[in-house]
């Protein structure tokens, strides 16, 4: 397989399993490169189970994972990372105690070079600032830069959550419900964020707010009960009267 | 301000032996020399407990097996400390990557557990040493052999010596804080899943930061044995953990100067209460619990209050 795959990232039959709990139930999925790919479903329909497969933070019991035609089923989680598959999580996860601008630098490190270094002051690696500056700048925290991560408002924490992602320079990034509690103005803020990443790097998203993804996606995938009913289109899965039925229409209806 | 009181610092440790002795204070240029080996043992615990956030409760058994390896090669012949020493320090490493390869591969209580079983081990391998003593332990006929003319049987050069090596150690974890390492592994210690979802291999990196701990820990037993002249497997057993614990908890879990105030507080504490009272470890640890509950920074931390307030 020489060739470039079309998609970015093809999913194959993934099973995984808690005790009792089938959360994962024969998964197979297709992100093609360029493109986001927005899946949605009912609370507890096993999607951030599934970007935790995906991403190499839980491992599958069964089934494959192949990033841009490469098996990374067994890949460890920060090796992925490293060759460009990186996500965000729906629970803000960021360095609280630091601050934004630290926070921005540590993906950025971890991406240029060994960090086996214990002599050398961090702060004198200007080009690592300079990085990490941009990417704030990217993700509209410019000049918050000195301030506490912990003490940013909801959204802007929201904003650093998805930018340490952004940051690892991924070809593929996995957002989980990056506009998990945001109010309609950082979820504006949210939406032109991602769809300013449109066709320079792949998307799966996850989301609730149905108005964002069938603003955003390219495609759209419905899982449920830990299966996928249906893929394709945002108008074709709108018209589904499998995906109304089990998921669309309570919402619309709500 | 700072840099003054650092200054200050350095200056009276300087001078201490030089005015001791015509006060005939020579006691206490050994009992100095202790605290200070104390505060070398306890930073490199902090390293890995305060930097790191690793709870490790095997911290004497690295200490230990710095002070065998000194007092082996002394008892083989081999006096030199430019090959006790550095020998001292690569067998506490390489045991404490060893140790550390498989405890990292658990958390929190078992890892506090884990750490502890395998330094109880060591502790039993020393006892069970029976050409180096076994559980009497190992008179050192002499202390280390460092060249230059100086002589360490001599208490103020021994002193310096360990002045020496203390500075240096601290101001290397001055910088390796400051460095790319040292970012890492405080940024582990805050949020290790994230560490990993950006891209850093992070089990790699708290080893490392085990391993050079241990490295550290090697040293200051390597002085240690030479303080004492003795070494034996008391200097590995638990308690002698715990008080490596109890020191960088008073100073200061993760603060630079934390293992080296905590030491000078543990010890000095221990002498002053044990003129008065067996029962000396009632006193310490109701100041321990002190500590804990009005100053969780411990006394780094209030001294650095001191000085912005």
């Amino acid at each position: 397989m020489a060739e470039t795959p079309a998609a970015i990232l093809r999913v194959e039959d993934l099973h995984k399993r808690f005790g009792g709990v089938v959360a994962t139930d024969g998964v197979s999925l297709a992100v093609a490169r360029g493109e986001v790919h927005a899946l949605i479903g009912p609370n507890g329909a096993g999607k951030t189970t599934l970007v935790h497969q995906l991403s190499g933070a839980l491992r599958p019991d069964r089934g494959r994972v192949a990033f841009d035609g490469t098996d990374v089923t067994a890949m460890a989680f920060h090796d992925r990372v490293r060759i460009g598959l990186a996500r965000s999580y729906q629970i803000t996860s960021i360095f609280r105690k630091f601050s934004v601008l630290e926070n921005m630098v540590l993906p950025v490190q971890a991406r240029s070079g060994s960090s086996l270094s214990f002599w050398r002051p961090r702060a004198a690696e200007a080009a690592l600032f300079d990085e990490a500056r941009r990417v704030l700048a990217a993700v509209g925290l410019a000049g918050r830069e000195g301030v506490a991560a912990g003490t940013l408002a909801h959204g802007e924490q929201r904003q650093l959550e998805v930018g340490l992602a952004l940051a690892t320079n991924p070809r593929l990034l996995l957002l989980d419900e990056p506009m998990a509690g945001m109010g309609p103005e950082d979820s504006e803020r949210m939406i032109g964020l991602v769809a300013g990443l449109k066709g320079s790097i792949s998307v799966l998203l996850v989301e609730h707010d149905m108005d964002a993804v069938f603003r955003l996606a390219d495609r759209i995938s419905v899982l449920v009960s830990g299966r996928v009913i249906a893929s394709g289109p945002p108008a074709a899965i709108r018209a589904n009267e499998e995906v109304k039925r089990a998921y669309l229409g309570e919402e619309v209806a709500a | 301000m700072r840099r003054w009181t650092l200054l200050a610092v350095l200056a009276l440790a300087v001078a201490f032996p030089l005015v001791a002795r015509p006060l005939g204070w020579e006691f206490y240029v050994g009992f100095a020399s202790r605290i200070m080996i104390y505060a070398l043992a306890a930073s490199s615990l902090n390293l890995i407990l305060g930097y790191g956030g690793m709870l490790s409760f095997g911290h004497a058994a690295f200490v230990g097996a710095g002070a065998y390896v000194v007092g082996i090669l002394m008892a083989e012949g081999v006096a030199s400390a430019w090959v006790s020493w550095p020998l001292a320090v690569a067998a506490a490493g390489a045991l404490a990557a060893a140790v550390g390869a498989v405890s990292l591969r658990t958390r929190g209580v078992y890892f506090i557990m884990i750490t502890l079983a395998f330094a109880q081990m060591i502790y039993y391998i020393a006892v069970g040493m029976k050409a180096y003593g076994g559980e009497e332990g190992l008179n050192l006929p002499a202390r280390s052999s460092v060249g230059f003319g100086l002589d360490l049987k001599d208490d103020a050069t021994f002193y310096y010596v360990v002045l020496g090596v203390l500075i240096a150690a601290l101001y290397a974890m001055h910088r390796l804080a400051r460095a790319r390492f040292g970012r890492v592994i405080e940024a582990i210690r805050e949020n290790e899943t994230r560490m990993e979802a950006i891209g850093f291999a992070t089990h790699r990196y708290k080893l490392v930061c085990f391993a050079l701990g241990g490295a550290v820990a090697g040293l200051s037993g390597a002085l240690l044995a030479n303080q004492n002249s003795y070494v034996n497997p008391n200097l590995l057993y638990w308690t002698q953990s715990g008080s490596l614990m109890i020191m960088v908890i008073l100073g200061g879990v993760g603060a630079l100067y934390g293992g080296l105030l905590g030491a000078i507080a543990l010890l000095v504490l221990e002498e002053v209460f044990s003129v008065y009272t067996i029962h000396w470890q009632l006193g310490v640890g109701a100041i321990l619990l002190a500590i804990v509950l009005y100053a969780p920074q411990g006394l780094a931390g209030l001294l650095a209050r001191r000085r912005d307030g």
